[in-house]
């Protein structure tokens, strides 16, 4: 357990200096959606940093491509490409661009940055797992905002209907867009039984930043056995930088020099 | 050679031979396999179609996921909602990464017929030529639509198939050779080439006779790889004719007639005139008086043709 919180706490490091580095970036859905991406890609996944392409890895589509960042520090993390690639984010010539493309970067299997098109991918991706008798499972990590797209929903009821449970999605509920409240902006809720009325296996994590209410949910989602599951997990946006908490003008733009150094201290303390 | 087919006929009957022959290839159709008739491949090999419904986005995001894990995915529907409706997800999730996604559309251009303006395309090439890693192959007749099939499986990346809903004379036989980035030059003249594509390529061979009635010698190149272009054969037709015409179902803006246009100026700039459709939406009407209506017809190629010999 502790290695996982250490591992976060590095991960929401990187975010924040390489965010920091470029000048622009998301650290707000970045940093909410840490510990999910941690306890996959550190305790869940089949996934092999000297083989990024095994073929018969698990596979993570970052829907809500936006949040790069934490893909990036999660990957490096793990070995896919050193920590130092970190500091290139979003410049020009990187493999780290602003979204994540599939043939630059080692580990990233999806290439995404336009909302609602990873979740179809993903149910395309589990539908030839099916197809191959494959045993992998295909995680898709989606925002909440990004539930007003109408292709999640055609991918939603496809996935139900084909009844790809190797498809866990998650979803990173922090409330927040980068116009405001969700609620405010165009309400998703209610998510659950939005879900459940598509056809999918259902679970709520109350709080979206513990490893064992993670762990418990993923879990369980991997044992469905005719439908998908989406995992709503309930975030912080900004989580662990005081200032960047449950604020959506940290959706999607870069701190200062200062800011990095607060942002720092508070997560080293 | 005076049978007829439909290009979208020719293609749900060869992907049953192709299927046959490669096991990764899937077929996804999103509520029109009857009309595309994908269908045929659907009775063949049911395990390897998959109907996403009414939900092209969907249809080509899919597709995506499964081009990831080797699969080569068929996706079809019409023209006007796999280039239009599903655009940016063909953008951002297929070109963009170059995922290896053959979309066959069927139903472009105006000789949807019936159907009217909102299902007529007349700007899916266009819209597919801009996006980079595509490939945009535009088949004259069902042969050529068989050729341009195997050699979108031969690449790997994304391809664009433009097909059809009318019958068309079959103008090549089994022996006809394609190659993409290949025009073919069907006809051999003096003072000015014809350049077409898809259903387009009968008419251009009957202007060229109704020419010859008039004392001029046409070229006819056909077309049928509209990215890339055969950029060599169109200099070669500006340097040896002096004059082009094209002549394409589609919109005169950013098809065939913009692609050409592309060429010469880079290369060898002379008179150009384009047939198509002259920036309007279509309608309804039966096949024939709708290309009359239009502008698409051999005769329309006949005054374009002269027209532009007139300006050189």
């Amino acid at each position: 357990m502790a290695f996982l919180e250490e591992t976060v706490r590095g991960i929401r490091k990187d975010i924040v200096k390489m965010i920091g580095k470029a000048a622009s970036g998301h650290p707000g859905g970045s940093l909410s959606s840490a510990e999910i991406l941690t306890l996959l890609y550190f305790e869940q996944m089949n996934v092999d940093e000297n083989n990024p392409r095994k073929e018969d890895r698990d596979r993570f589509v970052l829907s809500k491509g936006h949040a790069a960042p934490v893909l990036y520090a999660t990957l490096a993390a793990k070995g896919f490409f050193p920590r130092a690639e970190l500091e290139n984010l979003r410049q020009l010539g990187s493999i780290l661009q602003g979204h994540p493309d599939m043939n630059k970067v080692p580990g990233v299997d999806m290439s995404t940055g336009s909302l609602g098109q990873g979740i179809s991918v993903a149910a395309g991706m589990a539908l030839a797992g099916k197809m191959d008798n494959k045993d992998h499972k295909i995680y898709a990590l989606l925002g909440d905002g990004e539930l007003q797209e109408g292709l999640v929903w055609e991918a939603a009821m496809a996935a139900s209907h084909y009844q790809l449970n190797n498809l866990i999605a998650l979803v990173d509920n922090n409330n927040l867009q980068i116009d405001g409240a969700i609620c405010e902006v165009m309400s998703p809720f209610p998510i659950d039984s939005k879900f459940e009325a598509f056809g999918w296996n259902v679970i709520t994590v109350e709080d979206g930043h513990d490893f064992d209410e993670l762990r418990t949910a993923v879990e369980a989602a991997k044992k469905s056995e005719d439908k998908p599951t989406v995992i709503i997990c309930k975030t912080v946006k900004g989580k662990c930088v005081s200032f960047m908490e449950n604020n959506a003008g940290w959706h999607g733009k870069g701190p200062n020099a200062e800011e990095v150094k607060q942002a720092l201290a508070e997560l080293e303390a | 050679m005076a049978d007829k087919k439909s290009t979208r006929q020719a293609y749900g009957e060869y992907l049953v031979k192709l299927g046959e022959k490669n096991q990764n290839l899937v077929v996804l159709d999103a509520d029109l396999s009857g009309a595309t008739k994908t269908n045929i491949f659907k009775k063949a090999c049911p395990e390897r179609h998959f109907n996403v419904g009414i939900a092209e986005a969907n249809l080509m995001g899919m597709s995506a996921g499964l081009a990831t894990a080797g699969k080569i995915p068929f996706a079809s529907t019409f023209a006007i909602f796999g280039a239009g409706r599903a655009y940016e997800i063909i953008r951002n999730s297929i070109c963009y990464p170059k995922l290896n996604v053959k979309i066959a559309l069927t139903h472009s251009g105006i000789s949807v017929g019936e159907d009217g303006g909102s299902h007529q395309s007349i700007e899916d090439i266009a819209l597919m030529r801009v996006l980079p890693n595509m490939t945009v192959l535009s088949p004259a007749d069902a042969v050529e639509t068989e050729k341009m099939m195997d050699a979108a499986m031969a690449i790997d990346g994304p391809v664009y198939i433009r097909l059809g809903r009318s019958d068309v004379p079959v103008l090549f036989n089994e022996d006809y050779q394609f190659e993409i980035g290949k025009a073919g030059l069907l006809k051999s003249g003096e003072d000015v080439t014809i350049v077409a594509t898809g259903m387009m390529v009968g008419p251009a061979m009957e202007a060229a006779d109704l020419l010859k009635i008039d004392a001029v010698s046409a070229s006819v190149l056909n077309m049928g790889s509209i990215k890339p272009i055969d950029v060599t054969a169109i200099k070669d037709a500006a340097v040896n004719t002096g004059a082009l015409v094209t002549a394409e179902e589609h919109s005169i803006i950013g098809g065939l007639g913009s692609a050409v246009a592309e060429v010469l100026c880079d290369v060898a700039p002379v008179p150009l005139e384009r047939v198509g459709v002259k920036d309007l939406f279509g309608q309804s009407g039966k096949v024939a008086p709708l290309m009359e209506k239009y502008g698409l017809t051999a005769k329309d190629i006949v005054a374009a043709a002269k027209k532009a010999i007139q300006r050189k």
